[in-house]
């Protein structure tokens, strides 16, 4: 493997800072899997990376339809990038359909890479073509690649005797070596991974792999075809040891870790849903770990029997998208009124209803917000990165915990399949918590309050001299009875209010990236915007534009400085995937009157899109 | 925690130690008055620390039990408790769980929840009191109240033909089921302790005179002077015999019961169905739970009692095994795995 690696001195190399390919295929091409091994060998030579999947709706639509396009983009650079890219530089269609679907989002003079194997009539008429683009002249903007990847393949692999299926399942390694050449990446973790994941298992497949892998990567090596490759150098990462990881998976090994730091087993009860169920699988495989997971018969039911653990004294939890966050309400405003500690994912995913269920939103904010009957407050955090979901995993159960309080913990899709360079923490640097359950039955009392927090004690059976009894009704204040008197109702309303606004004192304050002294414009965020937004500032302040970032991780309560921060910019712009949610709470809260910036087209922003709104506002 | 030595605390509980300060608040002459209190007289006699006994509820009037029962108690949302109650016991199996419903409330809003907790088998008990009519609301028919009932919301009479909780919980595969009566405390409390006893989802329907809504809606097979001809008393391993004089019983023509006369027509007690709780096949639990009055005597007792693995411990033994496999988990390790490299200075 000499020529594996960029020779120096080869005149056919431009060196490149950033690139985004997005790999695009019939649902079972594995593109997803070529585009991970992608960025896997991406990462482990150094550069920073940043990925979104898109998987269509239909587990297997028809082969070659347009619903049974899927996609995988990552962007890698050689310097920090906050999102996968707006537009591709690059697209790999593996298909008429793939090329039909993705070919909008391509800039003009784009590189798109046809495997042109599959535009047979039969395919271009399943994807609407009425003539075969390769031919018609309409994509002379671009700069086309023809590569009958198929053939190639089958041909790499024909002394191997396997079936002419098995062949044919190999043909995405092959791009995925050709696209090792083009960027100059070595070959030996990808075939590392095929010899872990088929060497002992199917031998034969783990060597057509590699052999189709290598001959992907010598297609460009010794074809005319392409003039350049390119490189791009590795980026200034932090040294530590690095994982790439999507924000689902984090956000279950962020709530393990809480588990153990609070010395309490963790219950997840839920209900199967697109976008949160890989968080169920997830815990789900940690039971080595104590960890118990309860599929339930609905997300009614799902809530409940975490309420349930929780009273019991787990860390009861339960995790869905916006449709289960709905049916979820009823518990949501139980377990507020009982005040015990919970914590309830929502996965964000499109749409009213059932909406687009593979497809990314943040339309479920003023749902947590105000989502129940009556005034029954919830604090509120939302992870900004993939790599944030640990994090605020371990956030959310320290506020519940300490507040004895359901907390919602606002994730999305582009988040929770997104994954990028998480640098691993040592357990043993995590702060504890304490649950601090009541033991003493001379001074118990179940609604008495901590004068700090307003937390009451968290007294769970098995306690001997404690038996009380909570429950939905109304109850007095400090003994915990039935009551339905006028000022008690009241003074209670009031007290799970303010027990909720006071976590703003135990939150770090908003940070501003850019002028911390004010400026012309805040752009001003929460949830997955963050990295889009960040990019847009940053090119706006290379510009010299007076543009500034502050990003919201406590969506309730806000951090206590927000009100003074968002005093010192004459202009505030709030860019969010919903028609203005975050919008109104800031508008109502502190009569700023800021700008929204809205786009729900089930993907996030385009960097480009909340540039030229920047653009707009300060010139 | 403090784990105390639970022979030394229970001889010295009485009926009085389960009884809270809150003041009971149902109608006088309910029939919750007489489950409430043979609730009470049972807990004592099952060997179970106070504190390790929690009553879980919905909403209806059946629900307000728990706020009457100086245990851990949890009053929570419509049709819900069997969830709550599935998540404290998977979350805390060495707990005692009792889940308190009515008619409505377990069948109508929750009957989603009714059938899962009961095909799962947790281990925990169902106290159903069936008054076949919505109290709490001010009385519209149930889910069990009769065809042609007429109510506030039904007053040309209902139209919803009524289910029977006992062959629901038969067809979702409930391991124990059983009836009995608020007029017979004696039942009761021998039917209570057999529902606590049993391992795994224990469901028991307890008819339950709404003496405001739905006043005497069993009498007419419940009452003194009836009772004996016109309700079935199933005994385990007991012909299926009833009445003052004990001369009817239960045949089974094919897979149809009927009422027979002993000493008539030359049948002896050879001829009648003699019960057996523990049969893997529910069929003759189903048969008995659709014998309504007046076709039939109407069976109390238990119906059902078989023995399968519990939801919790499947769950404990699928931890400890995951243990056993593949050892105690180490955080640190896990968050090393998959796709990792190291970054130098």
């Amino acid at each position: 493997m000499t020529t594996l690696t960029r020779e120096e001195t080869d005149p056919h190399v431009q060196d490149i800072e950033r690139v985004t390919i997005r790999f695009a295929g019939d649902s079972g091409d594995g593109m997803q899997l070529t585009g991970m091994q992608f960025t896997r060998t991406s990462a482990v030579f150094g550069n920073d990376i940043s990925t979104i999947p898109d998987i269509p709706a239909e587990i297997r639509a028809p082969q070659g339809s347009l619903p049974g396009v899927s996609a995988f983009q990552v962007s890698f650079s050689s310097y920090d990038i906050y999102t996968p890219g707006d537009q591709p530089d690059v697209l790999v269609a593996m298909n008429p359909a793939a090329l039909k679907v993705h070919l909008p989002d391509l800039p003009r003079g784009g590189m798109v890479l046809v495997n042109t194997d599959e535009f047979t009539p039969a395919n271009l008429k399943k994807a609407g073509y009425e003539s075969n683009p390769l031919e018609d002249g309409s994509l002379s903007s671009y700069r086309l690649f023809e590569v009958p990847v198929g053939t190639l393949n089958s041909r790499a692999l024909r002394d191997l005797g396997l079936s002419a299926q098995e062949v044919d399942r190999s043909k995405n390694m092959f791009a995925l070596g050709l696209m090792c050449w083009m960027y100059s990446r070595p070959l030996e973790q990808p075939i590392k991974y095929i010899e872990d994941r088929f060497g002992r298992r199917n031998p034969k497949v783990a060597e057509a792999n590699i052999k189709t892998l290598k001959a992907g990567y010598n297609y460009g090596e010794t074809t005319e075809a392409f003039a350049q490759h390119y490189h791009v150098p590795k980026a200034k990462l932090a040294p530590g040891f690095y994982r790439n990881i999507a924000g689902n998976e984090l956000t279950a090994l962020g709530f393990l870790a809480a588990s153990k730091l609070a010395g309490r087993p963790l219950f997840y009860g839920s209900y199967p849903i697109t976008p949160a169920s890989t968080v169920l699988h997830e815990l789900a495989g940690f039971k080595r770990f104590g960890v118990k997971t309860f599929q339930a018969e609905d997300e009614i039911s799902a809530i409940g029997s975490a309420i349930g653990a929780s009273f019991g004294g787990a860390l009861g939890m339960t995790g869905t998208s916006g449709p289960g966050i709905a049916l979820k309400s009823e518990g949501i405003g139980l377990a507020v009124m009982v005040e015990l500690p919970l914590v309830i994912i929502d996965v964000q995913r499109s749409g009213p209803s059932t909406g687009i269920p593979t497809k990314t939103e943040q339309g479920d904010l003023l749902q947590c917000m105000f989502g129940r009957n009556s005034v029954a407050p919830v604090a509120i955090v939302a992870p900004q990165t993939a790599t944030d979901c640990f994090d605020m995993a371990i956030e959310a159960w320290r506020i519940a915990i300490k507040y004895r309080t359901p907390v919602i913990f606002l994730s999305d899709l582009y988040l929770g399949f997104g994954s990028e360079p998480w640098l691993v923490p040592d357990f043993e640097s995590l702060p504890k918590m304490d649950p601090n359950f009541a033991t003493d039955p001379e001074t118990f009392k179940p609604f008495a309050r901590d004068p700090e927090t307003l937390a009451r004690p968290w007294a769970i059976p098995g306690t001997p001299g404690l038996e009380h009894r909570i429950g939905g009704l109304e109850k007095g204040n400090i003994d915990g009875n039935v009551n339905y008197e006028a000022a008690n109702h009241d003074l209670m309303t009031r007290l799970r209010f303010e027990k909720i606004a006071r976590i703003a004192n135990d939150i770090p304050d908003l940070e501003v990236f850019g002028d911390q002294e004010g400026g012309e414009l805040l752009v001003l965020g929460w949830g997955s915007t963050y990295g889009v937004n960040r990019t847009a500032v940053q090119r706006a302040r290379a510009k010299s534009k007076s543009v500034s970032q502050a990003h919201l991780r406590y969506l309730n309560p806000f951090p206590k400085n927000l009100g003074d921060v968002l005093k010192r910019y004459k202009k505030v712009l709030i860019p969010e995937n919903n028609m203005g949610q975050l919008l109104l709470l800031i508008r109502g809260e502190f009569l700023v009157d800021a700008v929204g910036l809205h786009r729900v087209t089930g993907r996030p922003f385009m960097i480009s899109e909340v540039e030229a709104k920047i653009h707009e506002l300060v010139g | 925690m403090v784990t105390k030595n639970p022979s030394e605390q229970i001889q010295v509980l009485t009926r009085k130690d389960f009884v809270s300060e809150e003041e009971v608040r149902w109608c006088p002459g309910c029939g919750d008055y007489s489950i409430l209190a043979q609730t009470q007289r049972v807990m004592p006699d099952l060997g179970i620390p106070r504190e390790n006994i929690v009553f879980i509820s919905g909403i209806g009037c059946s629900s307000r039990l728990p706020y009457y029962m100086n245990t851990y108690g949890f009053h929570s949302i419509h049709g819900r408790a069997p969830t709550i109650a599935t998540g404290l016991k998977s979350a805390r199996p060495d707990l005692s769980v009792w889940v308190v419903t009515g008619d409505g409330d377990a069948l109508s809003i929750g009957g989603n929840h009714i059938l899962h907790v009961m095909r799962r088998n947790v281990d925990l008990q169902i106290i159903l009191h069936n008054n076949e009519i919505y109290g709490l609301t001010k009385g519209q028919y149930s889910p069990t109240s009769p065809l042609s009932k007429v109510t506030y919301s039904s007053p040309m009479g209902s139209i919803d033909w009524p289910l029977r909780p006992l062959a629901v919980a038969l067809g979702a595969e409930a391991t124990f089921a059983a009836r009995s009566l608020d007029v017979d405390p004696h039942h009761m409390v021998e039917t209570l302790k057999r529902a606590a006893d049993h391992r795994g989802t224990s469901f028991l329907e307890i008819y339950q005179n709404c003496n405001i809504y739905n006043d005497g809606a069993f009498e007419e097979f419940t009452a003194k002077e009836v009772r004996a001809d016109r309700m079935l008393f199933l005994k385990h391993g007991e012909p299926m015999i009833f009445g003052k004089a004990e001369d009817k019983g239960i045949r089974l023509a094919g897979l149809k019961p009927e009422v027979v006369e002993l000493g008539k027509n030359g049948i002896t007690e050879a001829d009648i169905l003699v019960h057996d709780e523990t049969l893997e096949d529910p069929t003759i639990a189903f048969l008995l739970s659709r014998m309504d009055y007046p076709d039939y005597p109407v069976p109390v007792g238990v119906l059902r009692a078989v023995s399968r693995p519990t939801y919790n411990d499947l769950m404990e033994q699928q931890i400890a095994k995951a243990i056993e496999t593949q050892g105690e988990g180490d955080i640190n390790a896990l968050f090393r795995q998959g796709d990792v490299w190291e970054v130098d200075q």
